[in-house]
């Protein structure tokens, strides 16, 4: 016999149930209710709504046996109330379609995970990169408008206004909650991997005292994405990228708050087991011999992290290869780079000088030749380049690092 | 969905009519066409006459204003435009990539308002 008393437990149990559901499959119900609705805002929305529900029926019904079924069943119940309301778009007819198809409708103990459809959608290429960004960070990751503003350091109403505005694009112009297909695959999954990394990125030059770790999120999608995508070369390389440069993450700036170059670092600090499985998930990439820019990336992580010291004419010629994927002057740079300390000082010092136009604003440009133009003897002209590189450094810890290194060769 | 391809290029840097490229442009031209009518998506399509015959108007306090050329002042202006039906924008996208003058000009994808006259 079930219990049916209402009373301040079951509303307590029923809140608690609904607190963890939400925070558990959220992402997975926001995913199937905007692949059927093609609509972002509105399955936020409906779900919203299906979990004021929850909390009435739960506390007095008592809880169901699938809690996210029950509202997935309840949120779809809502967008049909509301499509019918509001029918004026055709698209909405293809929706209420879907919705009110049973065949189509998941059984409720079974909820397949759409959150790949919902990535592709988020990281489409005709929205804005950040908005990619934010977006993915917003309804697959979970983070509140709030916390993705204080990572990019922007106030909450823009950012919220950014999200609206990429929200609303999506369902108006029928931006679709699909995977690519095989001829659209490549540069999709690029435009997709991309915003994970500028995630990761963010993370990385952010203070570690914010409530969500952004590092953290780029390494649970670049998982999430590898899991529903099994077997996919260049999935597999972000992910060993993000795990071979997370893991030198706690020993990337000095005591005195510098920042310091992996071949500076403390290797004590570096994390072994994070290395560990960012180069066997790597290796498992590279044997499926389809290389990609991002597997290329992974493996100059790696290459920085050799014994004794990083392998630069290993790094130089994954450059080279990295170059016909990405012929960007910031690759140009680094091949550059990599050329002069693999020891052809020369070459790479003018082949830097090609970049002088494009990155002329880009701070680790002047860092780099000015460290090339030290090690070259060049002290004058080394220490006007530092100078220039600190006027253009954008953190404290890169301005440090510059100042200690142009004391150096005073 | 309907969606409207509109063509937007810089008339200096459309090949040449009697060269080998304008052939190749047209029959890019053609094989877009046939492909838009066979997948049945193609609604309408036009071309317009150069930007040289274009006549800009204005209301100002009341009084229209009737000038020579096209309103903006840009080099790539509208060239044409398709009308397509697509289910969505990825399809609408590989649509507009068949347009040859994409290796030129700029193809804007828009998705036309969605009016239901009985309701």
């Amino acid at each position: 016999m079930p219990q049916a008393i209402p009373g301040p437990a079951h509303a307590m149990a029923a809140a608690a149930l609904l607190d963890r559901t939400m925070q558990t499959d959220r992402s997975r119900l926001v995913a199937i209710l905007s692949a059927s609705l093609r609509d972002i805002s509105l399955a936020e929305d409906v779900l919203q709504e299906a979990a004021v529900s929850a909390l009435t029926h739960w506390g007095r019904n008592g809880t169901p046996a699938s809690p996210a079924g029950w509202l997935l069943k309840v949120a779809q119940r809502k967008a049909i109330d509301r499509l019918r309301k509001t029918s004026r778009h055709s698209r909405v007819t293809e929706a209420l379609a879907l919705l009110t198809n049973d065949d189509l409708m998941p059984d409720k103990d079974f909820i397949p995970d759409e959150r790949l459809r919902l990535i592709f959608a988020c990281c489409h290429p005709a929205l804005e990169p950040k908005s990619r960004v934010a977006l993915t960070l917003r309804t697959v990751c979970g983070l509140t408008t709030a916390e993705i503003a204080r990572a990019f350091l922007d106030a909450d109403t823009t950012m919220g206004q950014r999200l609206s505005r990429a929200k609303a694009k999506i369902a108006a112009t029928g931006i679709p909650f699909a995977i690519p297909g095989p001829d659209q695959w490549a540069e999709r999954l690029n435009t997709v991997l991309t915003a994970v990394y500028l995630i990761f990125t963010t993370g990385y030059v952010n203070r570690l005292d914010e409530t969500r770790d952004l590092c953290h999120e780029a390494e649970f999608l670049a998982r999430l994405i590898n899991q529903l995508r099994p077997d996919d070369p260049e999935i597999e390389g972000a992910l060993a990228m993000i795990l071979l440069i997370g893991a030198r993450r706690f020993a990337r700036v000095s005591p005195n708050g510098a920042s310091l170059p992996p071949d500076e670092q403390d290797r004590g600090l570096w994390d072994a087991d994070k290395i560990a499985e960012g180069r066997h998930v790597l290796e498992t990439a590279v044997r499926r011999r389809a290389p990609g820019p991002f597997q290329i990336k992974a493996a100059v992580a790696d290459c920085h992290m050799s014994h004794p010291g990083p392998d630069w004419p290993q790094i130089s010629v994954l450059y080279a290869a990295l170059w016909r994927f990405e012929p960007t002057p910031v690759v140009g740079l680094n091949g550059a780079v990599a050329i002069a300390r693999a020891g052809d000082l020369t070459r790479g010092l003018s082949l830097i000088e090609d970049f002088k136009e494009a990155l002329s604003d880009y701070q680790p440009w002047h860092a780099a030749r000015a460290d090339l133009l030290a090690r070259s003897g060049n002290v004058d002209a080394a220490r006007e380049a530092y100078g220039q590189a600190i006027e253009r450094a954008t953190t404290d810890a890169d301005a440090l690092f510059l100042r200690r290194r142009l004391n150096e060769i005073r | 969905m309907k969606y409207m391809l509109l063509i937007y290029n810089d008339p200096a840097q459309q090949p040449k009519f009697g060269t080998p490229e304008f052939d190749q442009f047209m029959t890019g031209y053609f094989a877009a066409n046939e492909r838009m009518k066979s997948d049945g998506v193609l609604i309408a399509s036009e071309a317009l006459q150069g930007v040289q015959t274009a006549t800009s108007l204005r209301r100002k306090a009341g009084k229209v204003e009737t000038m020579d050329g096209p309103f903006a002042e840009t080099r790539e202006y509208l060239g044409g435009y398709y009308v397509i039906e697509a289910p969505d924008l990825d399809a609408a996208l590989t649509y507009a990539a068949l347009i040859p003058s994409a290796d030129f000009g700029t193809i804007e994808v828009r998705p036309l308002m969605d009016y239901n006259p009985a309701g």
